[in-house]
């Protein structure tokens, strides 16, 4: 079982994240399962979803607690919503910032990404959801980045699905390039 | 077919499956996707020959139910918490009426104070107002019981509602193997009701029952509900036989045969106790531990749950509501139907409001029960803290 939990801040498509990688697992034939923290969902306020991908059936339905990979969609929350709380040792942590985030995360692959700036770049609006899960393929190998753009096509339709799936493809080249 | 989908838009396409005439819902919070997913089926003409109404309050649409089901026409509607409550009265009607109406209720607590996430308050509510009530597990059992729900209902006459977990199934992806239209016509065909309202042939339901009569007509109602057991059986059979999914049924058992300690539940929840379970079981030669899925709460299969537990020496049942003033809901009916037998019976609320439960919590209740009245993860300090603070305002 892998399982990511994915935090930022409502607005950012972070819920959408989630369910776009269940899916990208689902078309690979394994079981997964994606959930939010049934926030009441605001602009701006704090959002955690969750992601299991498995060879097995899932079954439980508590919060993920220990992690495999954390994905952060806004660093300011880092703190405030304990992101790295729990993480398994050679676990991974994905976060937009087009800088380095100081972590204090032994055993952890950290990466960071301007994931807002792509998402600006190829999409025109900075949500950087999809940036992130072209990101995560290419940093963890859990899915594949066709996945990940068929997936963003189930969820996206038209010029928005188009960007979107560009801007994937730009952070999973940048990712493994850096890699 | 498999699809990724959320338990929203897997129940909506399944309702879209069963070809109602009707569906009519008040889409405004509390509520789930599932009525927008219809509404969007119908619209785009997937769903044909279905009036999708959208209604100013829940007593509307419960009402519009018991109106196009009285007419003769396979009718659906869904709600969640203060909803089902502002539905009341007329979901008793809907049952007396004997009008075989699907509902689906996205669990989730009742304020005040308010809260908008899961527990089962609501559907406790509505425990004796003659519906058959049946909760689902996962998603997939979701889908399933809808599907079984509509014949049920129409071989019962009387009105199904669906009980399925508010955002934890509602608002969860999984994998679900969606049946082919064709298949689900088999198993469930156009509904032909014995009886309906016809402008043609005049008549009246719903009349008023003199005391001379109210008592027998009661009675047979509860008669009928006893019978339900049967076909809800019946039906989950087949069920199975056509579908291959071993969904339906009054209750499932897991790991029961020689267990010592058998957990009792309703909805998600189960999952999780499952995974909980294995790892329990996994340290121990013996299986020590078993669970048992409720699947019908209304009827209440008192003889098929004294034959899952007797052997059992300690029952701990979870549930997510109770009664104030009183305890477990849940609990009190299984003590119940274990009536004369040596076997302790545990009460654990758990999750209200939506609070988390996790494996670590529920191992350790299920391996040394402090009480037999627990409420999972409660923080007593707090609660002390409070309590000290009202007895000083009263000057106790």
């Amino acid at each position: 079982m892998f399982q990511i939990r994915i935090h930022g801040r409502g607005g950012q498509g972070v819920v959408t994240a989630a369910e776009m990688l269940s899916i990208s697992a689902f078309l690979e034939g394994k079981d997964a399962q994606a959930f939010p923290s049934f926030g009441s969902e605001r602009m701006g306020a704090p959002v955690v979803a969750f992601c299991r991908i498995s060879n097995k059936e899932i079954r439980s339905r508590e919060p993920i607690l220990n992690p495999n990979a954390v994905i952060v969609q806004d660093k300011t929350v880092i703190e405030s919503a304990h992101a790295f709380d729990g993480i398994v040792d050679d676990g991974f942590v994905l976060i937009n910032s087009p800088s380095d985030v100081e972590t204090k995360l032994n055993n952890i692959q950290v990466k960071c990404i301007g994931a807002t700036e792509i998402a600006l770049e190829q999409v025109g609006r900075p949500i950087p959801n999809a940036v992130l899960l072209g990101s995560f393929a290419a940093l963890t190998g859990v899915v594949k980045i066709d996945s990940v753009i068929k997936a963003i096509n189930t969820k996206f339709s038209g010029v928005i699905a188009e960007k979107n799936v560009r801007a994937a493809q730009v952070a999973y080249e940048r990712t493994l390039g850096e890699r | 077919m498999f699809y990724q989908l959320e338990g929203s838009q897997a129940v909506a396409k399944a309702i879209a499956l069963c070809r109602p005439e009707v569906v009519c819902a008040y889409p405004i919070t509390p509520q789930t996707h599932i009525v927008e997913g219809v509404g969007e089926l119908v619209r785009s003409g997937q769903l044909e020959n279905c009036q999708y109404l959208n209604v100013e309050s829940e007593m509307a649409a419960i009402s519009v139910a018991i109106g196009s089901e009285a007419a003769g026409v396979r009718s659906y509607t869904a709600t969640s918490s203060q909803g089902l409550l502002y539905m009341m009265e007329a979901v008793y009607n809907a049952s007396g009426l004997e009008l075989p109406i699907v509902m689906t209720l996205g669990n989730r607590a009742i304020g005040s104070p308010l809260n908008i996430w899961n527990d089962h308050a609501d559907a406790m509510s509505a425990r004796d107002a003659g519906w058959l009530m049946l909760f689902a597990e996962n998603n997939q059992e979701a889908v399933d019981l809808h599907i079984q729900a509509f014949k049920i209902a129409e071989t019962m006459r009387l009105p199904v509602m669906v009980c399925m977990d508010g955002f934890i199934l509602t608002h969860a992806y999984e994998k679900i193997d969606l049946p082919d239209q064709k298949e689900v016509d088999e198993f469930l065909p156009a509904y032909k009701p014995e009886f309906s309202l016809d402008p043609k042939k005049p008549c009246a339901i719903g009349a008023m029952v003199s005391p001379s009569d109210f008592m027998e007509v009661r009675y047979m109602a509860h008669r009928r509900q006893l019978e339900a057991c049967t076909v809800i059986e019946k039906i989950g059979t087949e069920f199975n036989a056509k579908f291959e999914r071993n969904t339906g049924g009054l209750l499932r058992t897991y790991h029961t045969e020689d267990a010592e300690t058998i957990i009792v539940a309703m909805g998600s929840v189960l999952g999780t106790i499952k995974d909980t379970v294995d790892e329990l079981n996994q340290t121990k030669d013996n299986k020590e531990f078993g669970v048992l899925s409720l699947v019908s709460y209304r009827p209440f299969p008192d003889k098929q749950i004294r034959e899952a537990l007797k052997n059992a020496k300690r029952v701990i049942v979870v549930e997510k509501a109770f009664a104030l003033g009183r305890g477990g809901i849940l609990s009190r009916e299984i003590e119940l139907a274990l009536k004369g037998l040596d076997i302790e019976i545990i009460t654990v609320i758990a999750g209200l409001g939506g609070r988390v439960i996790t494996k670590t919590m529920l191992a350790e209740i299920f391996q040394q029960p402090k009480d037999n009245m627990i409420f999972l993860g409660l923080r007593e300090d707090i609660v002390r803290q409070k309590y000290r603070t009202i007895l000083d305002q009263r000057g106790a």
